[in-house]
Formats: C-alpha cells, structure tokens, sequence
C-alpha cells in the first residue's frame, strides 16, 4: 500500500511540475495550460497510455486534470463498443460525469452558503 | 500580445525597458512547491480512494469517481473559507491542475458572481473559467473516439 502512495504523491507532484513549467517557462495562462493538458490526457488515452499510468500510480494519475480528458475518451470508447458510432457522443460523459455534477452541485452550495469577500 | 511587425521604435524601446525590469521567476522555487503540494493533493485522494474501496465496495477502476466528487468537496470548502487562494498563491500549478483547481475553478466564479443574483450571476458565470477545459476535453475526446471507433471498425486496431 505504501509504494503505491509513494508513486502517487511522485507522479501526481511531476504532473504539476509539467504545469507549472507551462506556466513559467512557456508563459501560458492556467486556462491554456489546463486546457492543454485536458487534450494531452485525452490523446494518452487514445494511444491506450493512460490507463497503465493509472495502474502505477492510482491517484498520482487520476487526481490532476489529465485524467478528465482520459474518462472523456474512456466514456465515449465504452458506449461505442456497444452503440457504434452514436455512442460516441451518448457515452461522453458516462465516467467523468461525477466530476462535473460535484462541480455544479457545490459549485451552487458554495454560492448559497458563502458570501464573496473584498 | 499583438502584431510584432507593426511596432515603432519607441515601442520596441519601450519592450526592451520592459524586459529589463520584469522580475524573473523563481522557476525551480515554483516547481518544487508544485511538485510537493501537487503530491500531497494526489496522496489525499489515494486515501480518499482507498476510504472508498474498503467500506464501499467500489474496485480500483470505479474509485476514481467518488474520489474525484469528494475532492471537488474540499476544494468547495477550502474556496469558500478562502485558503485555496492562499494555496494557490504559494503553489501555482500544484493547485491547479489537480482536479481541486477545476473544483475551484467552477466555484471561486460562482460564490463570485452571486451578488448578481443566482440565475443570471452564478447560473451563467458558474463555467466563465472552467468552460475551456469542458470544451477542449470533450471536443478532443470526441475527435479521437470516433477516429479510434472507425479504426476498430475497419480492423485497424
């Protein structure tokens, strides 16, 4: 269990490395570079790179953004095994759709219970 | 930045005064804080991961749902009480690119904009930040879902 946290904190803190030289050396705003790096996980999983990744390193993978872009394509890829070519657009959000609704149910708690400041 | 071609004399002097006094970024600094409260974030939701697959019967692969719901939860509290600002501003990407920063992303834009009430200001302003990464996510895993269908289709791979 504790190589596997050890491989998570690792590759999960080398991810942000990645960002924050994007933000750094390349100049880009956090918007690019998370947009950036949504695609880079997207292409990964396309390739089939992502999935090993996230066998090594549990959350060092699934937690930064990258894995957003891999359940998006994993979604999609699992309905249209089944659906074809329409379940590729049924199936989109079918994995990541727990991220998304977290975001805008307390995305809205948050907006009720907190009041903005300054 | 606009169109290089078109400047005059006095702008590219100006750029070159400009250069000369714009700090320089401490960018080994900047990474290690990433690299480290990057980590602690995954280590986190390791934990949280593990939580969920020994009392909720969820397996490696499905784990990562709920973690990723539970951590978009504490990015909603550390926003609200104003810590992730704190964080955000020690670790830079370290807090952003884990799943927290969409998390944050999502909910510092929708606390921001209730004064302007809560259909027009957080309804509509609820994504002003985090709408990139959506459109860009799922239009590119579109793209590469359906080359990758067609490629199984014909036998490809």
């Amino acid at each position: 269990m504790l190589p596997m946290f050890f491989w998570a904190f690792v590759v999960g803190g080398l991810i942000c490395v990645a960002g924050q030289i994007c933000f750094d050396i390349f100049k880009l705003t956090p918007g690019h570079t998370l947009s950036l790096f949504v695609v880079i996980g997207a292409v990964l999983d396309g390739l089939g790179l992502y999935e090993p990744l996230a066998d090594f390193a549990g959350a060092g993978a699934t937690i930064p953004i990258t894995s957003f872009g891999n359940s998006l394509v994993h979604g999609a890829m699992q309905e249209a095994e089944q659906h074809g070519l329409v379940g590729v657009l049924t199936g989109m959000f079918e994995v990541t759709s727990s991220g998304i609704s977290a975001a805008i149910v307390f995305g809205f708690i948050g907006a009720l219970l907190f009041k903005p400041k300054g | 930045m606009g169109k290089k071609a078109q400047k005059t004399p006095e702008q590219k002097s100006y750029q070159q005064l400009e250069q000369q006094h714009e700090t320089k970024r401490p960018v080994l600094k900047n990474c290690l804080r990433a690299f480290w409260v990057g980590g602690l974030f995954c280590i986190v939701g390791q934990a949280i991961s593990l939580f969920y697959i020994y009392f909720f019967n969820f397996t490696e692969q499905t784990s990562g749902n709920p973690t990723v719901a539970t951590m978009v939860f504490i990015a909603m509290l550390l926003t609200g009480f104003g810590v992730y600002d704190r964080i955000g501003q020690y670790a830079g990407a370290g807090s952003a690119v884990p799943v927290t920063g969409f998390g944050n992303a999502v909910i510092s834009a929708s606390i921001e904009h209730r004064t302007e009430g809560f259909v027009l200001g957080v309804g509509g302003n609820m994504f002003k930040l985090a709408g990139s990464v959506l459109l860009f996510g799922v239009f590119s895993a579109f793209v590469i879902a359906l080359i990758k269908t067609i490629l199984i289709r014909w036998g490809v791979i």
